[in-house]
């Protein structure tokens, strides 16, 4: 009997095909002939791609000097993005006032930070004073005219700055109205109802030059001789209502999954409906339609730079103007691909930002 | 209480609607109120009108609006600029987004007699010209038979582009942008093999590309165009001081009256000098501004020769000659009516 | 007690009056609104000695036009400009909304992949383009690609038939004879016949159960019938091929830089959003259905096409929809590099040549809500179609 194993013989590892570097290109590059193909292909064409690249804004690219001299030869000009760098940030806003725009959004993180903080108190009061009192303080500080800031017209603001200026304005004007909106074509009001249809029906069938087109050259027809609105703000206010009427589909979304028995609740325990929409359905609407909301938010911070075509200076403003620059001429791929970087870490954030919401407030609807 | 609010806001609105419209059309008025000009130029044409990196303005159109400010205001810098497309700009000075425009605009009658506007005078004399590469080796516009033209939207060039080609019975293609910059950097690119526009402005064009000695500017000028500077038809008093902020330019070139001897002259018995000056007179008053307009003019942003050769003369990178806008008594027609 | 609080309840908490009152209000105050701006702008287009009238449409309109559909020159009238501008809008619309659904649904299954490569690229892919402005990506595509394109006389030169350079994408152009309607007739004769065949090949499996190879027959069929025809007529097809004369290319067709970097912006753009509706669909049916489908025996790719895409549709349906509203609207960015669209033809050269700024943006607004609605109606329409299939 001594063939007879007295002991459990040790596991056999698996084969060697299966597991470490080669188990994991097997399963995931090689498992089927036309996924080796896939991975062939797409190796090449990477091969292709990245190398050139790689070498061209990396290895061969000229970092230092001073003038289009120092970028003789191929490689990316990233001098000329060095140059340009105060006015890619504060567009004509004079150097000597830089330090109010830096001040301004450095008030602003800590209002953000704070109001990311789990279970501090206060809340609705910082959320508040970010959303109705900093931007009056971020406006006297950016503008001037007061306590003895020299004044800086809205026409000298510009890049990055009047980027992040043009994309909270409009959602911090877009979110409200968006919901009284979509409250609006929820009522049981027809007339209410028709009027929110047709607002939102018509901004979201047109597209936003036109919309800002207007703003800019046509608005004083329709307004009374000698009311004038600084030509930032009406571009603000157009910005804001186009992307009011997106909002308002998104929280529309929301309220539709929000079953009647909350509403019929919340009535039957005596509320109002305005109680009962502030404290029982919109809280439940908005946490649904928070997804979408970013997405709206970065739709809407991409489309600031649309702004360009009505002659305002903004982040890809900055940019065209200095590749018009006779000094700089030929380095626009340097210029698109800084500014795209810039838009890219911006949205990109926010749609990580969205995600990491998505999850935090998926609570209750789990199954 | 929402409701008597929102009442309250419109019936606001509507009174203020009223009592502003009684004012209508009283744009000096509006202007002195809000203590500056608000001004519609080119977003970017070298010599005429160009922002540089600190944001400050030049050009000879924006002394146009320098001048008219230094009139009203005597301070030359109570301007703000609308930096406008040529397809904005009619659109914003029929709106009252701005008070003048003066963006290198021709002069046409379909534009002085149909939209509204009226043209206050010539500041520059010129036609449209064509920009080739020497590499191409053309060197009349006859040649041009098959080629492909960059040009600027919504302006006179596009219809009298047309027209030429057309009465020559040649076929061409036409890239159409909505900036000069475009235009110009398309053309240095290759898009085209011409570039057509205002003489003046391939020339300043020209200073915008990567070798500006590889592309030459064709002898032909297949068109008149008087570029000016306009203001809304429905006010009279405003359209007189425009014109007249032009004609004393020419007319203190004329005399003799620099930014430099200005205050020297003040002196002069010379009468003509002592009118254009305030020294004698109440000029001034008759377009509604004090009587040292013209005197303002000329010490903050000078004659119109100074202005000429500052902005695209000879003290320029343009260089471009006076030519027909030099002063009718030197061989040019740019001639002011007196003052008197 | 519950009748006694009706009875009491005073007459502003009555929920109808309220409601009466309230839209009442919304129509004074909208109404005033609209009166308050039609008024202002009457008193200062009066003031201000404009008119509006439509008189211009006949005039001539004088400027040429660098890409139209329809025949166009600078004698024509401004109508016809209008209608250039309008069918270039259209064109651009209706080809871009065709290949950004087609990539972005490649991209959006190639995401899904189990090939590691693959899913990851066309993350990449996603991220990049979605998170970049389009205005951005269509300047990079004209100015930093397209005029990096080799000048007319260096062109890239494919096989003597195709040329790429900065003026265009040059290719041969057919130039059909009379005869060739033979073709083109038997070519529909062809769809119309394997129409029939799928019916018929439908009605039989589900009478007798015997699959018939419908897509293959009907390829075929597709194919091989105008191709004989083609030669019964004596080849009644001709081609231009481009080539160098004077100042450009003479012949066959071209698609121009301005065209070209708009539709790869805007295929693009769309296409990464696409990518993640379409994601998001196939993710949204249940694990099970393609479980259960597997164990049925059908092969992958028949899993995708008969279980999966068939169910993922319902739910990408509505944001494709907003898509093709955005890729559409977003066209009118076409101003911004040259390309003759709706907004640069008509609210643009012809706005600035006739000055009629209030009708011309109001028309051209109009004309944008139109389209926009009348593809909303008809992806509603396909919605409710697709939406029939649930039981």
């Amino acid at each position: 009997m001594a063939y007879v194993l007295k002991e459990r013989h040790p596991d056999l590892p698996p084969p060697r095909s299966e597991v470490g570097v080669l188990g994991w290109l097997r399963r995931n590059l090689f498992s089927t002939w036309y996924n080796t193909l896939f991975t062939l292909v797409t190796a090449y064409l990477l091969w292709l791609a990245l190398p050139p690249f790689f070498e061209w804004a990396v290895l061969h690219a000229h970092y230092a000097g001073e003038g289009r001299q120092a970028c003789a030869g191929g490689g990316a000009c990233w001098v000329f993005i060095g140059d340009r760098l105060p006015q890619f940030f504060y567009g004509f806003y004079p150097a000597a006032e830089r330090w109010r725009v830096d001040l301004g959004f450095a008030l602003f993180v800590p209002l953000i930070a704070y109001l990311h903080l789990p279970r501090v108190r206060f809340k609705l009061w910082v959320g508040a004073f970010t959303l109705f009192v900093y931007p009056v303080i971020a406006y006297y500080l950016f503008a001037g005219g007061v306590f003895g800031l020299p004044a800086v017209p809205t026409s000298q603001w510009g890049g990055l700055m009047l980027t992040l200026i043009l994309a909270f304005t409009g959602i911090v004007g877009a979110l409200p109205l968006g919901v009284l909106l979509a409250l609006g074509r929820r009522s049981s009001l027809p007339v209410l109802r028709s009027v929110s249809v047709a607002f939102i029906e018509l901004w979201r069938g047109v597209p936003l030059i036109t919309v800002l087109f207007m703003s800019s050259v046509l608005l004083p027809l329709f307004l009374p001789t000698g009311v004038e609105i600084d030509k930032l703000l009406r571009a603000l206010i157009a910005i804001a209502l186009f992307q009011a009427a997106y909002i308002a589909e998104v929280v529309r979304g929301g309220l539709q999954a929000i079953p009647k028995g909350q509403f019929e609740a919340a009535q039957a325990l005596g509320l109002t409906y305005p109680q009962s929409m502030a404290l029982v359905i919109m809280p439940q609407a908005l946490k649904i339609a928070i997804p979408g909301i970013i997405v709206t938010f970065i739709e809407l911070f991409k489309d600031t730079s649309l702004v360009v075509i009505i002659g305002l200076m903004d982040l890809l403003g900055i940019t065209q103007a200095a590749l018009n620059d006779p000094k700089w001429l030929g380095f626009a791929a340097e210029g698109y691909l800084f500014a795209g970087l810039i838009y890219w870490i911006f949205c990109f954030g926010l749609s990580r930002y969205g995600l990491y919401l998505e999850r935090r407030f998926h609570t209750g609807h789990r199954r | 209480m929402k409701i008597i609010k929102i009442l309250a806001a419109s019936a606001a609105i509507a009174s203020l609607s009223m009592a502003a419209n009684a004012h209508a059309g009283k744009t000096l008025d509006a202007v002195k109120a809000k203590g500056y000009v608000q001004c519609g130029v080119n977003t970017g044409l070298p010599g005429f009108s160009s922002v540089n990196s600190q944001g400050k303005w030049t050009g000879l159109d924006v002394d146009v609006c320098r001048a008219i400010a230094a009139a009203v205001f005597g301070d030359a810098s109570k301007v703000h600029y609308t930096p406008l497309t040529a397809k904005e700009r009619f659109t914003a000075l029929q709106s009252g987004e701005i008070d003048v425009l003066s963006r290198n605009t021709t002069w046409t009658m379909t534009r002085d007699t149909s939209l509204g506007l009226s043209f206050t005078g010539v500041n520059y004399y010129d036609g449209q010209g064509f920009l080739v590469k020497k590499s191409l080796g053309v060197n009349s516009a006859k040649q041009l038979n098959g080629a492909t033209f960059c040009i600027q939207a919504g302006t006179t060039t596009e219809l009298n582009l047309a027209d030429y080609m057309r009465s020559h019975h040649m076929k061409y293609q036409a890239v159409t942008f909505d900036t000069s910059d475009a235009t110009a950097k398309a053309f240095d690119n290759g898009r085209c093999d011409v570039l057509t526009s205002d003489q003046s402005q391939l020339y300043a064009l020209r200073t915008q590309l990567k070798n500006p000695a590889s592309a030459v500017v064709l002898p032909e000028v297949i068109s008149k165009e008087p570029l000016g500077p306009v203001v809304r038809s429905n006010d009279i008093e405003w359209f007189n001081l425009v014109k007249w902020v032009g004609f004393a330019m020419k007319n203190a070139e004329w005399l003799g009256v620099t930014s430099k001897n200005v205050a020297e002259m003040k002196k002069s018995s010379n009468p003509n000098i002592q009118r254009l000056l305030g020294v004698s007179g109440d000029f001034g008053k008759m377009i509604g501004v004090s009587n040292d307009w013209a005197y303002n003019i000329v010490a903050q942003v000078g004659n119109y020769g100074e202005s000429f050769e500052r902005n695209v003369g000879m003290d320029s990178p343009l260089k471009i000659k006076r030519g027909l806008n030099a002063l009718w008594t030197q061989g040019g027609i740019q001639y002011a009516p007196p003052i008197r | 007690m519950a009748d006694g609080v009706t009875d009491k309840t005073p007459w502003w908490l009555n929920q109808r009056l309220r409601g009466f009152f309230a839209q009442a209000l919304v129509i004074a105050v909208t109404a005033g609104f609209l009166a308050f701006l039609a008024y202002n702008t009457q008193v200062n287009m009066q003031a201000r000695g404009i008119t509006n009238s439509l008189d211009f449409f006949s005039q001539e309109a004088g400027f040429g036009i660098i890409q139209s559909l329809i025949p166009y020159s600078p004698t024509s009238t401004y109508a016809q400009a209008f209608l250039v501008g309008l069918t270039n809008t259209l064109f651009i619309s209706a080809v871009g909304i065709v290949l950004a659904t087609l990539l972005g649904l490649l991209v959006g299954i190639a995401r899904l992949s189990s090939n590691w490569l693959v899913s990851r690229l066309a993350g990449a892919y996603v991220e990049i383009f979605r998170n970049t402005p389009l205005l951005l990506q269509i300047f990079f595509f004209y100015f930093a690609v397209m005029q990096a394109l080799p000048a007319v006389r260096q062109s890239l030169d494919v096989g003597g038939l195709m040329f790429v350079n900065n003026r265009g994408v040059y290719l041969p152009r057919p130039v059909p004879e009379p005869a060739f309607w033979a073709v083109v007739g038997a070519l529909f004769i062809a769809i119309a016949a394997s129409l029939w065949l799928a019916r018929w090949a439908r009605r039989r499996q589900e009478a007798t159960g015997q699959p018939f190879p419908v897509f293959w027959s009907g390829a075929a069929l597709v194919i091989v019938l105008p191709l004989v025809v083609y030669f019964i007529v004596g080849q009644p097809l001709r081609w231009s091929v481009p080539h160098l004369a004077g100042f450009n290319f003479r012949g066959g067709m071209v698609a121009i830089p301005e065209f070209t970097a708009l539709l790869l912006a805007l295929t693009i753009y769309t296409a990464a959003s696409i990518a993640e509706i379409v994601r998001s669909g196939i993710q949204a049916v249940s694990h099970g259905q393609t479980e259960a489908a597997l164990s049925l025996g059908l092969p992958q790719w028949r899993v995708l096409q008969l279980v999966v895409l068939p169910q993922a549709l319902r739910v990408i349906i509505p944001p494709m929809t907003s898509q093709y509203l955005n890729l559409t609207k977003n066209s009118s960015l076409a101003t911004a590099v040259g390309y003759p669209d709706l907004v640069s033809v008509f609210a643009g050269t012809t706005l600035n040549q006739t000055g009629q700024a209030v009708v011309i943006i109001g028309i051209t607004m109009g004309v944008y809500l139109t389209i926009s609605l009348s593809i909303s109606l008809l992806m509603n329409l396909y919605n409710k179609r697709v939406r029939l299939v649930e039981r």
